[in-house]
């Protein structure tokens, strides 16, 4: 059965990109257990916005963890205390009466603050823009049954394909690498037959576009345990090995001995 | 060039009627080309980045074009198809079990329950193959079996198994490979990308459409890009409704503001209502969440016998319920059409005899199934999908039934295109859900993603050079124009009034209001009453928004509340004409089921002597009653038939 809670929030706002920012308290009273965590935040909204107060930016869309448009801080956490949740799938039945919660923006260099909670995250698609792609031009497809693709191949290529893009990897480490993002997206077209032939450029091109961004990773870990789906941290270990031979392969490929 | 109102030229291709396998061929043969020296001439805008934005914009920049494109999202990955789940189709016959694009064009065009063009979804089912290697050579990660090969499944009832999937992820992965193909275009420098900048109106000029007017969401600047023509692709508006499965942004002003600009607006009465959503929990629900038809194929649903039921599912005997689509529907039972499942579950709800803290529900039920194949086999199937209502609900579906409930999730009627996607207004095209084109009153499961991507990789691409052709050495209007400047005035003006309105409630208030009427009234059953209800009430309640919404903030940065007050205002508008459209439409088709009209067993009436045409509405002023124009629709290659499914 549906309980309420009376709960209290730590807000950061911050009015602009430029501005400076500061922690707010609110009042969420009354909030359903059957509620989502925005869905509180919305609660919260309308009373600022009763009360005459500019309402609290922060960003979703679809609301049911793919579009990868979510992406607060709770406590600390990114994407808050639920394993493999993304923000929007976490429901207020997590918390008790009485809580106090924090909630902040993902932070990062690359990732700067527009408004409150609501950052910018568009570094993560010039990754993709240098590489993450199969170069097939519409019309120039042979038939899909053409070429097998070996059952397991295709379901590591998906545990990659399945990321979101919602940057939390990058908000929870300690160095705000993008690593385990840049290899979810380089992973799922390498592990296809389909991606061999850009296999190598895509990798160079792709992890330094990340370089140019993202600091470096340290193999902590944490990207992983924020994740909201869960990709696997070996993703990155196969990405590394993929960068360096890529270093030579590249260079043959061009006419140059290794 | 005027606008093309009254006659409403179709443009169908040549063998229409009598050689509708040879149709697009001939077409494509027959339409000018624009050659490859020649398309970087041309300058396109594109709004949207859904499946039909991101797969137009790829091809036409591959092609030569100048695209440039603009979403409201922060990036292109994250347009609301992105949320797609179960599948798409393909005519591929890969089972071998007798598909074939005859039968997926048939099935279609039944399906729509003969509201449809025939030739448009020949076409769609042409290509359906097309888009299944495509998708592929892109690396979209289709189920495979273990020899490599990919797999299907049936979906939404159809007798074949011709859908593709990925894992509980269709759309996400599907548009992942348009969005990968559009980002190699961006890195390439021949589609320039605007993210976060929503179209606010369009410019029509000297009868034909000429660029866009559009916000910067963050810093809210208003400006202007022209091109040589305009397409948009941007998506269904469901959240009319307010409450429906869609994105929480999804809207309709693009579409709307082209239409106040004389585009004619086709079907808006034709709403797809999902059988099988999990149901509200309380006032403040935001959205509701779509559980896979797939489940149908092993829950049943059932509601108890008595009206004020308070035992727990599991205390109610088997002589205690009623599984009513098995009960009426002995052939198909669980698994018969959506509106129909959707429209049974609102007539037991509204007896009283729901289910849930609610009573706004129905049970879909495992237990016979995790009985006969064992809870490991269940959870191998939809282990993913138990887990996502358990999250949303707290209630474990292995123990208990799942609550399930019809929502708002697709929009069959949109912007009205001749059979090469151009709106009325020459050098408007539309795309994707935002258009009405393939699915008539009704759209078959794992279609939309088909139509999306069937119009951006493989219809337009093509069919605006035959617009274009003739414009060759004509450069773009200036955007700097004076037609360009009233414009942006218009929409600053707008923008502005939310401001300065400084009323009471929050523009989600007055949505949630408006989305119950829409619901009440417009929603699974319509009726005369009802519509011209909804008639008088939503313009009353129109009046009070401009009048008492409170937008706080400024147009200056990032402002939500600012951002869908406009939308909202939208919604308005399109509200009264989904009313006025139901109530001109006298007959029960797809999903639009009018109480009058239905038979003695409460089945659909279709009226095909009076109503087998395409409602497609024009904008006439402000204060004015729209005109209906009709497309009528011929039928030589399927024969309109009763849908039973008894
Ligand atoms: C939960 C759910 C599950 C579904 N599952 C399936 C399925 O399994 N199979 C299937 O075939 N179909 C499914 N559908 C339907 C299908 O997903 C949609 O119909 C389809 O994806 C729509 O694609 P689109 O490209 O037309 O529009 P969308 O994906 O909605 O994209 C619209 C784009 O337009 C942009 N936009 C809109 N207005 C503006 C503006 N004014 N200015 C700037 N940009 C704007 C948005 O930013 C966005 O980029 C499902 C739908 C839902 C809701
Ligand atoms: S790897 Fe995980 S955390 Fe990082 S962007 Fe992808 S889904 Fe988000
Ligand atoms: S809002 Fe889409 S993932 Fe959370």
């Amino acid at each position: 059965m549906e309980e309420t809670l009376n709960i209290t929030l730590k807000v950061w706002r911050q009015d602009g990109p430029d501005e400076r920012g500061r922690f707010e308290t609110y009042d969420a009273p009354n909030i359903g257990t059957d509620m989502s965590f925005l869905e509180m935040l919305d609660v919260v909204n309308e009373n600022l916005n009763e009360d005459g107060n500019e309402p609290i930016a922060f960003e979703s869309d679809c609301r049911e963890g793919i579009c990868g448009t979510c992406d607060l801080m709770i406590d600390g956490k990114a994407h808050g205390p639920e394993k493999g949740t993304a923000t929007c799938q976490l429901h207020m039945r997590k918390y008790s009466d009485g809580d106090t919660i924090v909630i902040e923006p993902f932070r990062a260099a690359s990732f700067p603050i527009l408004k409150d909670l609501a950052v910018n995250r568009s570094a993560l698609d010039a990754i993709v823009m240098a590489g993450g792609f199969i170069s097939v031009n519409t019309g120039a497809a042979p038939d899909a049954n053409l070429i097998p693709v070996p059952k397991e191949a295709s379901d590591q290529a998906f545990d990659a394909a399945a990321c979101i893009g919602c940057g939390a990897c990058v908000a929870a480490c300690p160095n705000s690498a993008a690593q385990l993002f840049t290899s979810a997206k380089i992973q799922h077209m390498n592990l296809l037959p389909q991606g061999q032939a850009e296999r190598w450029k895509r990798t160079e091109a792709m992890v330094e576009t990340m370089e140019m961004f993202f600091g470096s990773c340290t193999n902590h870990g944490e990207c992983h345990d924020a994740c909201p789906k869960e990709i696997p941290l070996d993703l990155i270990a196969w990405t590394n090995r993929d960068y360096i031979k890529s270093k030579n392969k590249n260079r043959k490929l061009a006419g140059q001995k290794g | 060039m005027s606008l093309k109102v009254g006659e409403l030229n179709s443009n169908l291709p040549q063998g229409a009627t009598d050689n509708i396998a040879e149709a697009w061929t001939n077409h494509k043969f027959d339409m000018k080309l624009v050659n490859p020296a020649n398309k970087r001439k041309f300058d396109v805008i594109v709004v949207g980045t859904g499946l039909a934005g991101s797969s137009a914009a790829a091809t036409m920049a591959e092609l030569g074009y100048n695209v440039k494109v603009f979403t409201y999202n922060d990036s292109p990955r994250r347009a609301h198809s992105i949320a797609a789940q179960g599948g798409i189709n393909g005519a591929k016959n890969y089972q071998n079990d007798g598909d074939s694009v005859h039968r997926l064009f048939y099935d279609t065009v039944k399906g729509g329950d003969f509201r449809s063009r025939e030739a448009n979804v020949h076409r769609l089912a042409e290509v359906s193959v097309d888009i299944i290697d495509q998708a592929t050579a892109q690396g979209v990660p289709f189920a495979r079996d273990y020899g490599g090969l990919l797999d299907n499944r049936s979906f939404g009832g159809a007798q074949v198994s011709r859908t593709f999937y990925a894992r509980g992820q269709t759309g996400q992965q599907l548009l992942l490979g348009a969005y990968s193909a559009l980002m190699r275009q961006v890195g390439a420098g021949t589609v320039e990308l605007h993210t976060r900048t929503e179209m606010l109106d369009l410019v029509v000029h000297d009868g034909a459409a000429r660029g866009i007017v559009v916000r910067d969401l963050v810093t809210g600047e208003v400006t202007s890009h022209s091109a040589h023509a305009v397409v948009l692709a941007t998506g269904g508006y469901g959240n009319v409704y307010y409450l429906s499965t869609n994105a929480m942004m999804c809207n309709v002003t693009a579409a709307w503001r082209a239409h106040r600009r004389g585009a004619l607006f086709a079907n808006p009465c034709y709403t797809q209502i999902h059988p099988t959503c999990i149901p509200s929990s309380d006032e403040f629900q935001s959205k509701l969440t779509l559980m896979s038809e797939s489940l149908r194929n092993d829950g049943r649903i059932w509601v108890p016998d008595a009206f004020e039921e308070s035992r727990s599912a599991a205390d109610v005997p088997e002589s205690d319920r009623d599984y009513y689509l098995e009960r009426k529907y002995p052939a198909f039972g669980n698994l018969v059409p959506r509106d129909v499942a959707s429209r049974n579950a609102k007539t037991v709800v509204d007896q009283g005899k729901g289910v849930g803290p609610m009573k706004n529900g129905v049970y879909l039920d495992f237990a016979d199934a995790i009985g006969r194949l064992g809870e490991d086999s269940i959870r191998e199937k939809y282990g993913n999908l138990f887990d996502m209502y358990e999250r949303i609900t707290g209630e474990d579906p292995y123990k208990q039934p799942m609550r399930i409930y019809p929502a708002t999730h697709y929009t069959m009627g949109g912007l009205w295109v001749d059979y090469e996607l151009q709106s009325n207004v020459p050098g408007l095209f539309c795309v994707g859900e935002a258009n009405f084109s393939d699915h008539g009153a009704n759209r078959l499961g794992a279609s939309a993603l088909m139509q999306g991507l069937a119009d951006g990789y493989f219809v337009l691409p093509y069919t605006i050079g035959n617009y274009l052709a003739d414009q060759l050495g004509d450069a773009p209007m200036n955007s700097n124009d004076a037609a360009f400047g009233a414009v942006e005035a218009e929409v600053q003006d707008r923008t502005n009034r939310w401001l300065a309105t400084n009323g009471t409630k929050s523009v989600d208030y007055y949505h949630r209001e408006l989305g119950k009427l829409v619901w009440n009234y417009i929603g699974m059953e319509r009726d005369e009453n009802g519509l011209e209800k909804a008639i008088s009430e939503i313009p009353a309640l129109k009046a009070e928004y401009y009048k008492n919404v409170r937008v706080l903030g400024s147009g200056e940065s990032l402002n939500q509340s600012l951002e869908k007050a406009g939308r909202v205002a939208d919604f308005f508008e399109l509200a009264e004409l989904k009313a006025r459209d139901a109530l001109a439409r006298e007959e029960s088709c797809g999903g639009h089921f009018r109480v009058e009209h239905q038979d003695a067993e409460g089945e659909a009436d279709r009226d095909d002597e009076n109503f087998q045409h395409v409602a497609a509405w024009e904008w006439t002023g402000e204060d004015n009653v729209q005109n209906r124009h009709k497309e009528e629709l011929e039928f030589n290659y399927v024969k309109p038939s009763k849908r039973s499914y008894k």
